[in-house]
């Protein structure tokens, strides 16, 4: 099956699709975007969180072919060029990023938050990240990168 | 496989006439995990995602027609005035990722006895809409768990909508896991006090999720209708709807710890409803 989709603002087409694979799959195995991390395949972990028509969801639960004319954007899709966005930016300074595999994931999702609540209180950032588990144990960072990105 | 994509109802349900072995596919939370983990090879693949009357809600006299495939997050935010039970359930389902994709349709579709929504589409007295190339009917909540993943619909059907009457008396909802978020449910519990009737329904600790009516005809005979409640009534619905379950032993929890949460669930829960009904009542004086 062939999936065009926009990725990222791009128009990209996947050829050869199986029917059954996942929009993970095919971001970074067919369209070269390894941002997305394949963790849990069960929605479980939210390493592979992307925005898909502007609402996060995990790209592991979601059928390649449903995304089929719709609008996806990824990690890689929120720094523009050189300039990181804020909420990656913030990552980094407080130092945030420990292996490095949930990032992306967490990002995204607390990329969602920011532009829905611009000041999230803790708890409300709590429950906009329950869904991304870290195994560096590293959740305080985490918290105070969010806390940093709101109030870039 | 094959991908089957169609742009309205008539067409998923001409699909699904022609390929019963097709798997419906809406927000893919459960499907897309027996895929990932080659637990399933379905024929076909039937997406719902483009039938757009199954994404939409309505309300009329009667109350709240919930399309199938209306993610738990628009359940959360549309409709948690009018079916606060529903949307309680619906906050407890995994992450905000999954409530943006999850829906009750998918819920009903996979009839496990852990289902969130299960207990709350119990006590509202739901109804589930169930659709044919044949024609449409609607299956009340009691009568479509049949079993262990297993449900009332025929093979050619598919679930269009949930009828629900719109709240006007008090809904709880209440479940137990390992952890806050991300996780199935260990047990759950749903109470509705509405006009001098109690209806209460256990999850996760039976093959399906059930009412309890030993427990509801205990509790609508003692209410003590405008005071609060004694202790010695909480305890005893709540040893009613524990030896209404019928649970297992698994990897969650055993089925006494089971019985006993649901006892606690059961109180909790009550304490919460009475207060809800006990505040209105005093605001209207």
């Amino acid at each position: 099956m062939r999936v065009n989709v926009t990725v990222n603002g791009e128009d990209k087409q996947a050829d050869d699709v199986w029917e059954g694979e996942s929009l993970l799959y095919v971001l970074r195995e067919r369209l070269g975007l390894p941002g997305s991390k394949n963790a849990c395949e069960q929605g479980e972990c939210g390493s592979c969180t992307v925005y898909l028509d502007d609402l996060p969801v995990c790209s592991c639960l979601v059928a390649a072919g449903q995304v089929e004319g719709r609008e996806v954007r990824t990690v890689e899709g929120l720094a523009e060029g050189d300039r990181l966005d804020p909420v990656q930016q913030s990552f980094v300074d407080a130092g945030a990023v420990q292996c490095g595999f949930c990032t992306p994931g967490l990002v995204v999702a607390a990329h969602d938050l920011l532009n829905r609540v611009p000041d999230p209180s803790d708890e409300e950032i709590r429950e906009a990240l329950a869904g991304n588990l870290c195994r560096c144990t590293g959740y305080e960072k985490i918290l105070d990168a969010v806390r940093m990105a709101g109030t870039r | 496989m094959d991908f089957l994509r169609p742009q309205n109802l008539a067409e998923a349900l001409a699909f699904k006439a022609e390929r019963p072995e097709a798997v419906p596919i809406a927000g893919g939370t459960d499907v897309m995990v027996e895929l990932n983990f080659d637990h399933r090879r379905p024929g076909a693949l039937l997406d719902l995602n483009r039938v757009g009357e199954l994404a939409e809600w309505s309300t009329s006299d009667s109350g709240v027609r919930l399309g199938a495939a209306v993610p738990y997050t628009r359940v959360i935010t549309e409709l948690g005035d009018r079916l606060p039970g529903l949307a309680m359930a619906s906050r407890t389902v995994g992450s905000p990722q999954i409530r943006n994709r999850g829906t009750v349709g998918g819920n009903l579709g996979a009839a496990s006895p852990a289902g969130d929504t299960h207990p709350v589409l119990l006590v509202t007295g739901a109804e589930i809409e169930a659709a044919s190339a044949r024609g449409t009917r609607r299956i009340p909540a009691e009568e479509f768990y049949l079993g262990v993943k297993r449900n009332a619909l025929a093979e050619d059907e598919l679930i269009t909508a949930v009828h629900l009457p719109v709240s006007e008396g008090a809904q709880q909802f209440s479940k137990v896991g390992t952890r806050n978020a991300m996780v199935i449910a260990v047990c759950s519990f749903a109470i509705a006090i509405e006009g001098f009737q109690v209806r209460a329904a256990i999850g996760s600790a039976a093959p399906t999720p059930r009412r309890v009516p030993e427990a509801e005809e205990f509790l609508a005979e003692e209410l003590p209708w405008g005071a609060p409640l004694p202790d010695s009534l909480k305890r005893r619905f709540g040893e009613l709807v524990a030896a209404a379950a019928d649970p297992i032993d698994d990897v969650r929890g055993t089925a006494a710890y089971r019985k006993h949460a649901l006892s606690v669930l059961a109180r909790r829960t009550l304490g919460w409803a009475w207060q809800e009904i006990l505040g209105r009542d005093s605001a209207c004086a």
